[in-house]
């Protein structure tokens, strides 16, 4: 398959496995972050630690925006479409996710109109083919997602959609990368920058990385040898003392972003002074709410809202794993109350959790002794 | 003198479509309350079919339900994956499909065209597979309480000779054996559905795989040890049964798992694993390393069975564990499906 098996291949990845051995000095420590949820799944999936030297250490970043989401708002959520008997229509991402009153699907198992939707347009659709019906999209995401919820009110506002509504939960990149900077004790050598976000927001928002945190950032793909690649990049300039933004996924990130993207959401969205994130608390400035001008498709202006704050269980240390001081694994709960069938943090239940991509794809692997190549 | 009360594990407040999608969910439900409350004490590891013995005669005997949406879809329909399920099920369990009954479940307004067109593919799969269908019941229920028809299969087997299928007779250094392309049923009914704005050229692969199976009994049935036909919770699931089973490691090759193009696209692009799809015209078996050439071309030299290959083998570590293998030297544990496989979008 084309962009797919060139970059799985064995032998240029054992090249770039053996490139990354020469470059890393023996004596010396390197902490990576991976901001995007999409690497953190893609490292595991792939098996790439088992291809990288001792010495460097992968940290799994916020990006995973099903991880961030407090449960409160995800209660919110579920209890507008309750109380006013609405269509709730969610990426499937969102669907296993707990609420205090269980997930969506526990909710559409007891009879609540769930919908599975694969684009915020579909949900539109749905509302277009039930007049009768009010559907409500959960709008959860980065910048990777944000335009397309956007595109989806300017279209109900221009067709005139009227029973359609968006509980929008978008937050940004950015806020959370300065957040991870400043929280205190964090060590990070360099940033693998996150791919699909970039694709809309360019490179340029990270130049203050570089600049003022003097830390190299490499935007990079999701397949094995895009992470190597960029690994290769952030080695280069760490042993030259450069810290700079380079982009290693060219082949799908324009350096000045997505302007017809950037455009909608700047039409429809405005930034919130503050938002809860899961584990990190209260960051400024770092999500997105509808603008009034899109009042009447904003579910949060249209419904009563609970406003419901749902502290995580205390046992849970889904914050320090969030922020990369933890691993999976050091979590008390990790494999035994919290499991991906029963995820007690969030960081368990989406695929791109570093918890859940830890669990699926790994920690049984510890008593294994070789990874030859078997029959 | 009294018999302990069967303990009953299964603790979820409420059956969820999970429970259905035959992954870890499902397995706890029938592990935690159907065994100990209707298998007892007696029960062998849980297949795709049980035996039985009756006068002296060995038989195996299997059922299944079919309720899949939409009805018709590329490659096939509900009436014959409701004759090719059963059949397949039994296939898998070393012995070949003798007689066939069937219950209709049908809600009030179903169209009688729709109904007999169902019942003529059922007709004819039962032809192609060479098994009879001998008696069966039927219910109406009111309109709204199904949807549309929903039909369950039973059906009992005869051994295939030569073969003697278990878990426990798994051993280190045995290959794994695939007949063909996966996930190509699973991917064509989520495309089927029409909710995901995505197409594709991908049939179904119902089918019975008696032919192969029985070709390949032919050819190495002493070291054919397990089977099993990789459906809902898809291969991934089958093999972490195995693992469970035996206690040992399925170790698979990615490379080699052959998977179609607009398989992996879609699976690429809606964040699932063809591992964790459901197929309903394959199987998997456990061949002895002595006899995997053989088994292998056996199936190969049917047109039906080209695509059959090797695509892994069982080691004594890490136990109970499917992991997956790439020709970098990447690893990465391969779990059982849990929940429904959900397109992930961000």
């Amino acid at each position: 398959m084309k962009f797919v098996d060139e970059f799985r291949e064995a032998g240029v990845i054992a090249k770039a496995s053996a490139e990354i051995r020469r470059l890393a000095g023996p004596h010396r420590h390197y902490r990576f972050m991976e901001v995007c949820g999409g690497h953190t799944h893609a490292i595991y999936r792939f098996g790439l630690k088992d291809v990288l030297p001792p010495n460097i250490e992968l940290i799994h970043g916020p990006g995973c925006p099903v991880c961030v989401l407090p449960m409160g708002r995800i209660d919110d959520g579920l209890s507008i479409a309750q109380d006013s008997g609405v269509t709730f229509a969610a990426f499937g991402d969102m669907m296993r996710v707990p609420g205090t009153r269980g997930s969506p699907l526990e909710h559409k198992a007891r009879g609540m109109d769930v919908r599975i939707v694969y684009s915020p347009l579909d949900a539109l659709k749905i509302a277009q083919k039930n007049p009768e019906k009010h559907v409500l999209f959960f709008a959860i995401g980065f910048e990777t997602t944000a335009p397309s919820t956007a595109l989806t009110l300017i279209r109900a506002r221009s067709l005139g959609v009227r029973n359609f509504s968006v509980f929008c939960n978008h937050v940004t990149i950015i806020p959370a990368i300065r957040a991870i900077l400043d929280s205190p004790g964090m060590r990070i050598d360099a940033f693998i920058g996150p791919g699909h976000v970039s694709t809309v927001i360019g490179c340029r928002p990270y130049e203050w990385v570089a600049k003022n945190e003097r830390k190299p950032i490499v935007v990079a793909g999701f397949e094995p040898l895009d992470i190597l690649q960029a690994i290769i990049m952030l080695l280069r300039q760490l042993n030259s003392g450069d810290a700079r933004v380079e982009n290693q996924y060219a082949r799908v990130v324009p350096w000045e972003g997505n302007r017809a993207a950037l455009k909608a959401m700047a039409e429809v969205f405005e930034l919130r002074p503050f938002f809860e994130w899961r584990g990190m608390g209260f960051i400024s400035q770092s999500a997105l709410k509808i603008k009034s001008s899109y009042a009447e498709w904003d579910a949060e202006q249209r419904f009563h809202v609970p406003g419901v704050r749902v502290t995580d269980p205390k046992a849970a240390q889904c914050g320090e794993v969030l922020k990369g001081a933890l691993k999976p694994l050091q979590c008390k709960l990790f494999g035994k109350e919290c499991t991906p069938e029963h995820p007690i943090g969030a960081l368990m239940v989406s695929s791109e959790g570093s918890c859940a991509a830890y669990y699926n794809y790994e920690h049984r692997k510890s008593d294994l002794t070789t990874a030859g190549v078997p029959v | 003198m009294s018999t302990a009360a069967p303990r009953i594990r299964f603790r979820d407040a409420q059956i969820e479509m999970a429970h259905g999608a035959g992954g870890k969910a499902s397995r706890r439900l029938v592990e935690g309350l159907f065994a100990p409350l209707l298998f007892g004490e007696r029960r062998e590891p849980l297949g795709d079919a049980a035996h039985v013995t009756l006068n002296g005669s060995k038989l195996a005997i299997t059922t299944d339900s079919f309720v899949v949406k939409p009805l018709c879809f590329p490659g096939g329909s509900i009436g014959e994956l409701a004759v090719n399920g059963t059949v397949n099920d039994l296939a898998v369990s070393g012995a070949q499909a003798e007689s066939l009954v069937v219950t209709f479940v049908l809600e009030a307004g179903l169209p009688t065209e729709v109904l007999e067109a169902e019942v003529r593919a059922m007709a004819h799969a039962a032809k192609e597979a060479g098994v009879s269908i001998v008696g069966g019941d039927t219910k109406v229920v009111e309109h709204g309480k199904a949807d549309r028809m929903y039909i369950t299969t039973a059906g009992i087997g005869r051994p295939i000779p030569g073969l003697a299928l278990s878990a426990q007779s798994v051993r280190p250094g045995d290959k794994v054996l695939l007949s063909g392309p996966i996930g190509d049923h699973g991917i064509t009914i989520l495309l089927a559905r029409g909710e995901l704005d995505l197409e594709a050229e991908i049939c179904s692969d119902t089918r019975s795989v008696l032919p192969l199976i029985e070709a390949m009994a032919a050819a190495a049935a002493p070291g054919v040890r397990w089977m099993r036909d990789p459906t809902r919770g898809g291969l991934a699931t089958s093999l972490n049964e195995l693992a469970r089973d035996c206690g040992l490691c399925v170790a698979l090759i990615e490379e080699r798992v052959p998977v179609r193009d607009a398989v992996r696209g879609a699976c690429e692009l809606l964040g699932l694993d063809p591992l964790h799809i459901a197929n309903e015209g394959q199987f998997v078996a456990i061949v002895a390393p002595e006899f995997a050439e053989p088994a292998l071309s056996a199936v190969r030299a049917l047109p039906e069975g080209s695509e059959c290959a090797l695509i892994g083998e069982i080691r004594e570590q890490p136990p109970g564990t499917v992991l997956g293998t790439r020709g970098y030297g990447g690893t990465r544990v391969i779990d059982m499906l849990v929940g429904d496989p959900l397109p992930r979008i961000c």
